[in-house]
């Protein structure tokens, strides 16, 4: 049930390849975060709890507000051509938990094309990192393209690597136009500050017109047909 | 009735969840009863032959007592009920029974709720009864999106077999339909999860399918034949290793697929 009045929680999708720190960051912003907002946290990992215990071990969140669902070996297709299973853990935090100010979604870690639907979140980061090669920014890529933040993660590795973040930043410049990208070393910053400012004004701006899971007027229909799984 | 509806409630695109569930082949692979297109077969053969002729004849009695009912499904108290609803990471869990509903036998409201309580009883398995709940309560969210006669009261999740006959009825389709939709879904889900699981090469499993697809025609004429049977004469045939496998299943700390 959709929260009276001001409406639901703000969603933000994480996404991102295999290995470039979506958990990490998650957990750099329950850090920063659990203490100023009501939050909770879907995780799409393909090892089902791994994710999820991974947060638990960290500490930084109560078990009961991670909330894992399984994706059939199609982490896209669960963020974004059928996100039912999604919708369903996120109806179930907010059923069980009450009012929410945040709920983070955690893709699966998959590839430079995946995106999160708009039907399951208002705003998406997508994160890469130095390690992946500095040329990723220009592969392009829906994620890199058109997420409303591109986090440029473990920049700590950069020299280690030869990558070279001015060429990353040059190209992911050239590829989204006026849209922000973030350069992060959680080694140096535990609390993700800049990620977390900008999802914390996100949330401050709330949760754009109403519900997306449900919708007052069904003859109105967001999405479009879906692709392959 | 429209072809064309038809092809929208089978296809395996449409955003009901089903990718998420394996209909016991992630188990059986594991367990090395399926490793390949023959074992795959026979596979496919016992889950359509148990579980698929329970599911198509729920789904064809359930699009029956729905349209000759004449109104939405949706009365009953258990639907709002917070035992139909999903429990934590545990799931869906509904007991067998609870609360008040229509008379057994009667048309329309009364009669999906004692279909729902068939399909509890039938499936022995406690994982496989909350795999089931989510999957109607997932084609539930998009039948009601699609086609808004479906309805959906915040937080039902009747069985798949049920969702199944209340989307098809909604969106114009009659028995036959609704039963082909089941059983076939059921076939193509656990294909393609064999193929996500075990790489095994696409046109061989679909070239199965399609030797396959005459059965499920069978199935869904008969379940349409006896869609107004009492609930208790209605098929009860279950495939045992299905039940372990699924309890097992649940218990593993990494897996792929919700069921």
């Amino acid at each position: 049930m959709v929260s009276e009045g001001s409406g639901r929680a703000v969603r933000i999708g994480i996404g991102g390849p295999v290995g470039s720190g979506k958990t990490a960051l998650v957990a750099a912003l329950c850090r920063a975060l659990a203490g100023e907002l009501r939050l909770a946290v879907v995780t799409n990992d393909i090892y089902t709890t791994e994710d999820a215990d991974f947060l638990r071990r960290a500490g930084v969140l109560p078990d009961d507000r991670i909330r894992a669902v399984e994706t059939g070996c199609c982490p896209h297709t669960a963020i974004r051509d059928d996100i039912s299973a999604n919708l369903d853990a996120v109806e179930e935090l907010e059923e069980r938990l009450g009012t929410l100010d945040l709920i983070l979604v955690e893709s699966g870690g998959d590839n430079l094309t995946a995106t999160f639907s708009k039907g399951l979140v208002d705003h998406q980061i997508f994160v890469v990192d130095v390690a992946g090669g500095d040329k990723v920014p220009r592969k392009g890529g829906p994620g890199v393209t058109t997420a409303d933040l591109l986090v440029i993660n473990k920049t700590d590795l950069a020299p280690l690597v030869g990558a070279d973040l001015g060429v990353m930043a040059r190209d992911a410049a050239a590829r989204r136009g006026d849209l922000p990208t973030q350069f992060l070393s959680l080694v140096g910053d535990p609390g993700a500050a800049p990620v977390a400012d900008w999802v914390r004004d996100r949330v401050t701006a709330g949760s754009p017109a109403g519900p997306l899971h449900h919708d007052p007027n069904p003859a109105h229909t967001h999405g479009g047909s879906a692709g392959a799984g | 009735m429209s072809l064309s509806t038809l092809l929208v409630l089978a296809d395996g695109r449409l955003p009901a969840g089903a990718h998420a569930h394996s209909g016991g082949v992630e188990a059986a692979v594991a367990a090395g009863r399926i490793h390949d297109v023959p074992t795959l077969e026979s596979f496919l053969l016992g889950r359509t032959a148990t579980a698929g002729v329970v599911a198509a004849a729920f789904a064809a009695a359930t699009c029956r007592a729905v349209t000759a009912g004449g109104s939405q499904p949706w009365s009953d108290p258990r639907w709002s009920d917070a035992s139909h609803r999903l429990d934590g990471f545990g799931g869906l869990r509904g007991p067998v029974s609870n609360g008040v509903r229509g008379e057994p036998g009667e048309a329309g409201v009364g009669r999906v709720a004692t279909l729902d309580d068939g399909v509890d009883v039938r499936t022995a398995s406690p994982a496989l009864r909350a795999a089931s709940r989510a999957q109607g309560r997932a084609l539930l969210r998009a039948a009601a999106r699609i086609w808004p006669a479906a309805g959906r009261p915040t937080g039902a999740s009747p069985h798949h077999p049920i969702a199944t006959g209340i989307a098809a009825a909604a969106a114009g389709l009659g028995p036959p339909e609704a039963a082909l939709v089941a059983v076939y879904g059921g076939l193509t889900g656990a294909a393609s999860a064999a193929v996500r699981l075990l790489g095994l090469d696409p046109y061989a499993v679909h070239a199965l399918v399609a030797r396959l697809a005459p059965e499920c025609d069978r199935v869904a004429d008969d379940a349409a034949a006896h869609a107004d049977d009492p609930v208790d004469d209605l098929p009860a045939g279950s495939a045992i290793l299905l039940d372990i496998d699924a309890e097992q299943h649940a218990t593993w700390e990494v897996r792929l697929f919700a069921s």
